[in-house]
């Protein structure tokens, strides 16, 4: 009897991910994390410096909209900083969301011709947004030092250390429910259209752009507090904003919940993928 | 030497026109539809019968199998939309099969587009390293062939320009570098050498012949460019509607696919066929017999009968016999002096004529047929042309080990020697 390496069949057999495939084209994941990134910026005159000014301007009009019109902001803290913490973990998980869901339409191109693990074009898509969040991430670490300096009101503690669970546990998220639309979009362009629109209607549903104790029924001990701590994303931004400026509390019920939450999307997405990965080609 | 590619009872079913009802509102409205058992309202009136809408389905691939031994180059040859390119993504698993298996050992290196993942801002460098690591490679590998590549695509010099700025030649030269020089098991190519000037395309054919004849790596190759079929590849598969119908020698598979294998009739009419301007209507050629057949197999000579009769008075009629080889280029001709000198206007003749081919080598043939006259100054004007007068086939190879590809179809006489001698002292 002969043996191959390889074996190819017409139904999918079981739950496979190919990770061990995906680690052998590490490689192609980081070239496309360069490519993107080089390109991306690529004749633009400002350069990566865009990275930057995007949530820079987003910061300035919360600062002023739900911060000094409607009254929104935190107490107690800089409105800049408590906005601009929102606007660089929003951005992050928001852009790895989308970029997820539209990664097989955009570049049907390479993949209707050449055959890697499928799973490389969204976590390479993931990483590169994660570079921007550094670069934002450091702008924030200056803005936090400036106002430490000039003795406002703001502590750092040790949850800081808490960061790359954050990050991990946004880049899971936005991977999964990014998965299940670009699975559910190969077949309903429909979604496509819906995709933005559910994006900014979830950020609304996230203390981004307000303090959760400003909203009365959401606030802590409010009616519909349990309902709105369900959003893994809100136990995220709640402890991020904990550890490094010093306002709020952790729940680590809800947090808890988040990662299971987390979890059950990332499966149901790797679940969908699973079943359309190999015959998506013929579809999109 | 081992089996590297296996396939079996391959299908691929396509579904015609849009998927599903295209849009989310559509499929839910099939469903709820199906739900209180009424009628689609998304089904054409037409479709409503179910026995209709399964024909819808297109199969581009039934029931194909077939293996690859390592070293071998296999040439994949068939009409437009005979299976050829959707094999080739099958196998390189850009998509999946509906039903059957596919087994391969080792890596696959597949070419069905010229410069996959190429960006146009990016520099030659930069695209080497992107496209290598699609199609397999790690960094570590490009960077060792680096220099092999870029003197392969003989780019030195514009290796840190954008590819934007490259010529379609030029891009095609370093996309196709790259691909050669993978250490896959398995190369695929659809086509990708039709671009390109002649001398690199030697050069790409030479590159993948050295891949599989001497470093024992397996080879398909799809091309409607049947000269390089025959340069490269050892055996042929022929496709046609998405089944297989032949698998063997490249020559009998390039016959077949050119349609000439189920042309060989011993009579031919051709008094109704259509001619070219004024040819066949002095002297038109009604019909042709292939006389002592054996299904057209020959061995050194062959003889036709040809029927023909005359619309004016013509003198000094001659005949060439043009033999050419399976894909219509001309390998030889065989001219005659006067045959017949006085043909009248409204007589039928028929004559017989006898081609020797002594020192033709085994393949398919066919014979184009042509009348003509000589006038006192030797100058001479075509009275009918008749192609595929007669077709045979030379199945008896009188040397062995002589491969047409290199050597050509005619055994030309015998070198001869003369003044040996042993020089020195």
């Amino acid at each position: 009897m002969e043996t191959y390496t390889t074996v190819i069949q017409a139904k999918s057999t079981g739950l496979n991910l190919h990770l061990k495939e995906l680690w052998r084209y590490r490689d192609l994941i980081l070239l496309f994390v360069k490519r993107s990134f080089i390109t991306r910026y690529k004749q633009t005159i400002l350069g990566p410096a865009w990275a930057i000014i995007q949530p820079l301007l987003t910061t300035v009009v919360f600062t002023v909209v739900f911060g000094n019109i409607a009254g929104l902001g935190a107490q107690g803290v800089p409105s800049f900083v408590f906005f601009f913490s929102g606007t660089m973990l929003w951005s992050y998980f928001s852009a790895s969301l989308t970029g997820t869901a539209n990664t097989f339409i955009s570049n049907r191109g390479i993949l209707g011709k050449v055959y890697f693990p499928r799973l490389v074009m969204p976590v390479s898509g993931v990483l590169t947004h994660l570079i921007t969040f550094g670069i934002q991430f450091f702008f924030f670490l200056c803005f936090l030092i400036y106002y430490m300096i000039a003795g406002e009101n703001v502590h750092p503690n040790l949850f800081v250390l808490m960061l790359p669970l954050l990050l991990l546990q946004l880049a899971m998220l936005g991977l999964g429910v990014g998965v299940i639309i670009s699975a559910l979009t190969t077949k309903y362009r429909d979604l496509s259209m819906l995709t933005g629109f559910g994006v900014s209607l979830w950020m609304y549903g996230t203390p981004i752009a307000y303090d959760m104790e400003a909203m009365g029924a959401f606030a802590t001990g409010g009616k519909y507090h349990a309902l709105y701590m369900l959003n893994p994303v809100t136990s995220i931004v709640n402890i991020f904003r904990y550890g490094f400026i010093g306002i709020g509390q952790i729940e680590w019920l809800y947090y808890g919940i988040g990662w299971i939450v987390t979890f059950v999307l990332l499966f149901i997405g790797v679940l969908m993928f699973n079943r359309v990965e190999r015959t998506f080609m013929d579809t999109i | 030497m081992g089996n590297a590619i296996k396939v079996e009872h391959v299908y691929k079913e396509y579904r015609l026109g849009a998927i599903g009802g295209g849009t989310l509102k559509g499929d839910l409205q099939s469903w709820w539809a199906r739900v209180r058992r009424q009628e689609d309202p998304n089904l054409r009136i037409d479709e409503t019968d179910s026995r209709h809408r399964k024909n819808e389905r297109f199969l581009a691939l039934k029931d194909v199998s077939f293996t690859a031994k390592e070293g071998e180059a296999i040439g994949i040859i068939g009409h437009n939309g005979a299976g050829k390119s959707t094999m080739l993504k099958l196998i390189s698993r850009v998509t999946a099969p509906t039903a059957g298996t596919i087994s391969y050992n080792g890596r696959i290196a597949s070419m069905l587009e010229v410069g996959t993942g190429f960006h146009p801002e990016m520099t030659g460098r930069e695209n080497i390293y992107m496209n290598g690591a699609i199609l397999g490679m790690t960094k570590a590998e490009i960077s060792r062939k680096l220099d092999e590549i870029i003197e392969f695509a003989e780019m030195r010099q514009f290796i840190d320009t954008p590819v934007k700025r490259y010529s379609s030649g030029m891009y095609v030269k370093l996309a196709f570098a790259v691909a050669a020089h993978l250490d896959s098991e398995i190369m695929i190519m659809d086509e990708v050498l039709a671009v390109g000037d002649a001398k690199f395309q030697q050069k790409c054919l030479g590159k993948m012949g050295d891949a599989a004849h001497n470093q024992g790596r397996t080879v398909l190759y799809v091309s409607h460019n049947m000269s390089t079929i025959r340069q490269l590849c050892s055996r042929c598969i022929v496709l046609s509607h998405g089944e297989k119908v032949f698998d063997g020698g490249v020559e009998d598979a390039i016959a077949m696919y050119l349609g000439l294998a189920e042309q060989f009739k011993p009579v031919r009419q051709f008094d109704t066929q259509k001619r070219k301007g004024y040819f066949g209507e002095y002297l038109r050629i009604d019909e042709v017999e292939f006389l002592d057949t054996k299904d057209g197999k020959i061995l050194n000579e062959l003889s036709f009968r040809v029927h023909f009769h005359c619309g004016k008075d013509v003198d000094n009629v001659c005949a060439r016999a043009e033999i050419m080889a399976s894909e219509n280029y001309t390998i030889g001709t065989a001219p005659s002096g006067v045959l017949m000198e006085h043909l009248y206007k409204g007589e039928s003749y028929s004559c017989v004529l006898h081609l020797k081919v002594p020192d033709l080598m085994p393949g398919r043939f066919n014979v184009t047929l042509l009348f003509y006259y000589e006038n006192e100054f030797k100058n001479t004007t075509t009275l009918d042309r008749v192609e595929n007068a007669v077709i045979f086939e030379v199945s008896e190879a009188k040397i062995t080990r002589w491969v047409t590809r290199d050597r050509g179809y005619i055994k030309l006489p015998d070198l001869e020697l003369s003044e040996f001698q042993k020089n020195g002292d």
